[in-house]
């Protein structure tokens, strides 16, 4: 009984791993014909857990594992968002796989375990836990990067994603030893209390830090530590790339929060300047850079980079309305992502990637309503109003001039607006030029409707955005600033 | 109330919901069906914005029909509309326009109707909600959103660089948004948490500050204006821009940029705005008197009234600073009269265009042997873009150059030159096209106005007519906001 409520609080994990590994195994016996019943088992796990995760919730924050795992309304709220991203990507990219025969098993499976990996770092509370669900995380993105194994390009991707990746990890694991001698805990809220009362020597611990954050850094991929990220968005199949830019990042959000805010907090002037020049840095990388490609993979890989910067901003800013902005910019990034990933795969077609500007040329002249739906979703990635991007944007601004920033939020507007130039070249592409190609466009219904449902939802929650924003303050209140 | 609906609500989302039904119209299998809903739409929406001029209480400054609702609660934001005399024209000049710009391009668009039509009566709304929006989140979601349609319209519609004119557009504009943004949410966070446009006007304010603001502030309405030097946007986007968009570009958006400044920076940012006061106005001068002989050169007919334009803004300008009840009446009656004017010009060139499609004044001559109609209502809109006494444009400079002789005579001096440049250069461009010997044997194919323009050009020579010989209507509801407006900025906002 006393084991059983001790993994309550797990039981979203447990039933995600305990499927994985049945369908893994079920899947052996299903013929290639029969994947579409792999893909509805996946789906319905997904369901699953989030039955489990709602079922599971309990106010307050709730501990389990001798302090390793948190349970908290941060937790639940991140992790409903993360099955429906992962939920999404499959339904965008059904079709996109089986053509390219890759719809397979071992993706799904992979997924699963990916977002089992997510689970536990959005819940991580100590560092062994947060690295555990990392590694999970990794290892089933370099694998999914690599499944398209005559294509010289995603195999050269995963290389580089893995190598960048494992020596990410050395960095980080090296910059936790470090903390853990200082502070001689793993778990966060010690870690936290040992270096307030003052007692842990503040070089080894700022010295840690350092290798902390470059590891962080190296898995949101901000500049300088961002080269993975163009070279894997671009050569990986697309859609591993979508699920490499939206639902990671929401497990990134919390794995960095909870690492910087409830474990470091008392060193935040250290890290709160590191991040500082992090989030400049990317968003001019990214934005400056992003203008150069014609590739639009590789346009959304410098794009992601400079939109963690910006997602960066809020973190540094702290305070509920700090965090309650890094946390919403992320959960309408993801969001935005998957629709712009979604779009480049719908157009895509057998033998053919959707995947430079021009493939865009004259879409209002083939599909006036796709080309709308994109319309919606690149305004909203420049933070056009009335599109959800603006408030993105709004609350982490406002967040910046709370903290007494007022020159970082000038400087940060400055970026963007040269972000909105290529994401308006789009917009240009598709509503001012003649298209190439008139091929028909070929798509699912399912995807179809998603996208639109994708699109619609910008601009719908562009319009009301208050509820998800309060969520997003809500939940960091109660779970990131109890401490 | 309309049927129990707030009117301003009403007047904002009517035509975006008309432009929606438009839009599923589909392709231009059923343009004819497009054009009729949106000419119902817009002049719907024009009909319900009447009860705003005649229900309105002239004898107060505060803001009437006002709608108010929560709208996201976390950041103090509300759903915030009213009018007040300085508002409450430019909503009925916007609504007046829709309709007049959908008939404009009856005809002459063909390809993506619906799109069109639908651009046009859903940036109405926008627009409409700019000038009503009490809330300054509103305010800006508004202001950005009305980007949008009119960078598709230059765009897709547009001459042969219409690209290159809608992205400039975009990011100019663009540029001066984002700097105001962080100006809100820094008097946010000074104002103890209210977005509300009033709770703004009560903030006091350091002089760094104010500057500050006042410079962020300057950035978005000054590019909007457009003032020199931010205003190279706007030949290239005028000429690109099909005609329905110069229409809406020159009557109505324009005046969004001076409709801040009166919201926004002078009230906000009082001893800033007295501080900064001479730049501005050296700035109005400048695009007054150089305007004016930039336009004097211009070979192609928009570019020249996109210049006009540029010039008559400057008289607006230089009415808002130099701080008195002339200069300020002055100036809202040029931007009513400069929508009319130049809308009307618009038209016209657009008229012109559509039958020789050239903008080049050098192609044209001897118009009046073949469209006479044409070129008596030509005349008097070329008339009223001079401010010849009697029409629209003569009301609006005149009461701007006697508030600046209270001021200083030079600045009336020299902003009083625009009447001897403007006379100048449309006068003159009214010459070659006009008079003369049939130029070419295209001039002497041209067929004159038909019903369809005559009615469009009718409605517009009445109200210039009507403006310049009995202003009363107009001036008389806003005088009470207007000066208001100047008690409170004379009033310092400095703190203690």
């Amino acid at each position: 009984m006393d084991l059983m409520t001790n993994l309550m609080p797990a039981g979203a994990e447990i039933f995600m791993l305990v499927m994985a590994c049945v369908i893994l195994i079920a899947d052996l016996l299903i013929k290639q014909s029969g994947r579409l019943v792999t893909y509805l088992l996946v789906q319905l796990t997904l369901l699953g857990c989030s039955l489990i995760t709602v079922g599971t919730h309990e106010n307050g924050v709730v501990y389990a594992f001798h302090n390793m795992f948190v349970d908290d309304l941060m937790s639940d709220v991140l992790k409903l968002l993360t099955y429906l991203a992962i939920s999404m990507m499959l339904i965008y990219s059904r079709q996109y796989l089986t053509v390219r025969g890759l719809f397979s098993g071992e993706f799904m499976v992979l997924a699963l375990f990916a977002t089992l990996g997510m689970m536990v770092m959005i819940s991580a509370n100590h560092f062994l836990t947060l690295y555990l669900g990392l590694e999970v995380l990794s290892l089933s993105l370099y694998a999914m990067v690599a499944l398209q194994r005559d294509s010289a390009v995603a195999t050269e991707a995963a290389m580089k994603y893995f190598i960048l990746g494992a020596l990410a990890s050395g960095l980080l694991l090296y910059g936790m030893s470090m903390l853990y001698g200082a502070t001689g805990s793993l778990e966060l809220g010690a870690v936290s209390s040992a270096i307030k009362s003052g007692a842990a020597d503040k070089d080894l611990l700022v010295f840690g830090l350092v290798f902390v954050v470059s590891g962080l850094a190296f898995k949101l991929g901000v500049v300088p530590f961002h080269m993975w990220v163009p070279d894997v968005y671009h050569g990986a199949p697309t859609a591993m790339t979508m699920l490499i830019g939206s639902a990671p990042k929401l497990a990134a959000f919390a794995f960095v929060s909870r690492i910087l805010v409830e474990g470091l907090q008392p060193l935040v002037q250290h890290w709160s300047g590191m991040l500082i020049i992090l989030a400049i840095a990317s968003m001019a990388l990214g934005n400056i850079t992003a203008i150069a490609q014609t590739n639009l993979k590789r346009m959304f890989a410098y794009s992601t980079i400079a939109h963690m910067g910006f997602m960066l901003l809020g973190l540094l800013s702290g305070g509920i309305e700090g965090y309650g902005a890094a946390m919403f910019y992320t959960v309408i990034y993801a969001l935005m992502s998957l629709g712009a990933f979604g779009m480049i795969m719908l157009l895509s077609r057998e033998g053919f990637e959707a995947d430079t500007l021009n493939d865009f040329k004259g879409l209002n002249q083939r599909s006036p309503w796709l080309a709308f739906m994109m319309l919606l979703l690149m305004f909203s990635m420049a933070g056009v109003p009335p599109t959800v991007g603006f408030y993105a944007k709004f609350s982490v601004l406002n967040a910046v001039v709370q903290a007494g920033h007022i020159w970082l939020a000038v400087v940060a507007v400055l970026f963007s607006l040269i972000g909105a130039f290529y994401y308006l070249r789009i917009v240009k592409l598709m509503y001012f030029d003649a298209p190439e190609s008139h091929a028909p466009i070929d798509i699912g219904s399912d995807s179809a409707f998603l996208l639109s449902v994708n699109g619609l939802g910008v601009l719908l929650l562009g319009l009301l955005p208050g509820t998800l924003m309060s969520v997003c303050a809500v939940s960091v209140q109660q779970s990131l600033l109890l401490h | 109330m309309i049927f129990g609906l707030p009117v301003i609500s009403v007047a904002i989302w009517l035509p975006i919901i008309f432009g929606i039904l438009v839009l599923a119209t589909g392709d231009d299998k059923n343009a004819p069906l497009a054009r009729i809903l949106a000419l119902v739409g817009s002049t719907l929406g024009f009909l319900v914005t009447i009860p705003l001029y005649t229900g309105f209480v002239r004898d107060t400054s505060e803001m009437q029909f006002v709608e108010l609702h929560d709208w996201i609660a976390r950041f103090n934001i509300h759903y915030h509309l009213g009018v007040d005399g300085i508002s409450v024209l430019f909503i009925l000049l916007t609504a007046f326009f829709t309709p007049l710009v959908v008939l404009a391009g009856w005809q002459v668009i063909e390809k993506r109707v619906a799109q069109y039509m639908a651009s046009f009566l859903i940036m109405s709304g926008i627009m409409i909600g700019v000038f009503a929006a009490l809330d300054s989140i509103l305010f800006y979601v508004f202001w950005e959103a009305m980007l949008i349609p009119m960078f598709l319209i230059i765009g897709i519609w547009g001459g042969k660089n219409r690209v290159y004119a809608a992205v400039k557009f975009f990011l100019y504009t663009l540029l001066g948004s984002l700097l105001m943004l962080v100006a809100l949410i820094y008097l946010y966070n000074q104002s103890g948490g209210s977005f509300a446009i009033l709770d703004f006007h009560k903030v006091e304010l350091p002089m760094t500050a104010q500057i500050l603001i006042f410079i962020a502030f300057f950035f978005a309405f000054a590019v909007k204006v457009p003032m020199f030097p931010v205003h190279t946007w706007l030949p290239d986007a005028h000429v690109e821009a099909p005609t329905g968009g110069s229409v809406v570009l020159a009557a109505i958006m324009l005046k969004v940029g001076a409709y801040g400044f009166l919201r926004f920076s002078m009230p906000i940012t009082p001893d800033a705005s007295h501080q900064l006061s001479g730049v501005m106005i050296a700035l109005s001068l400048i695009a007054v008197v150089y305007i004016g002989l930039v336009a004097l050169m211009q070979t192609d007919m928009k570019k020249l009234v996109a210049y006009s334009s540029i010039s008559h803004m400057g008289f607006v300008t230089l009415g808002f600073f130099i701080f008195n009840a002339y200069g300020m009446e002055g100036a809202l009656l040029q931007m009513i009269s400069h929508g009319f004017v130049s809308g009307a010009l618009f038209l016209c060139i657009g008229v012109l265009y559509d039958r020789m499609h050239s903008r080049n004044i050098a192609d044209y001559g001897g118009v009046a042997n073949t469209m006479p109609v044409f070129a008596a209502f030509f005349m008097l809109f070329a008339m009223a873009n001079v401010g010849l006494p009697g029409t629209s444009g003569f009301v609006g400079e005149f009461m701007v150059v006697l508030g600046a002789v209270k001021v200083n005579f030079w600045y009336a001096f020299a902003a009083a030159t625009t009447l001897i440049f403007g006379a100048a250069y449309t006068l003159w461009m009214y010459k070659r096209v006009i008079f003369g010997a049939v130029a070419n044997h295209h001039v002497a194919e041209l067929t004159d106005l038909t019903l369809r323009e005559k009615v469009i050009f009718a409605i517009l020579a009445v109200t210039v007519l009507g403006m310049g010989l009995y202003p009363l209507p107009f001036s008389e509801i806003m005088h009470v906001s207007v000066n208001d407006l100047l008690v409170h900025v004379a009033r310092s906002k400095l703190p203690l």
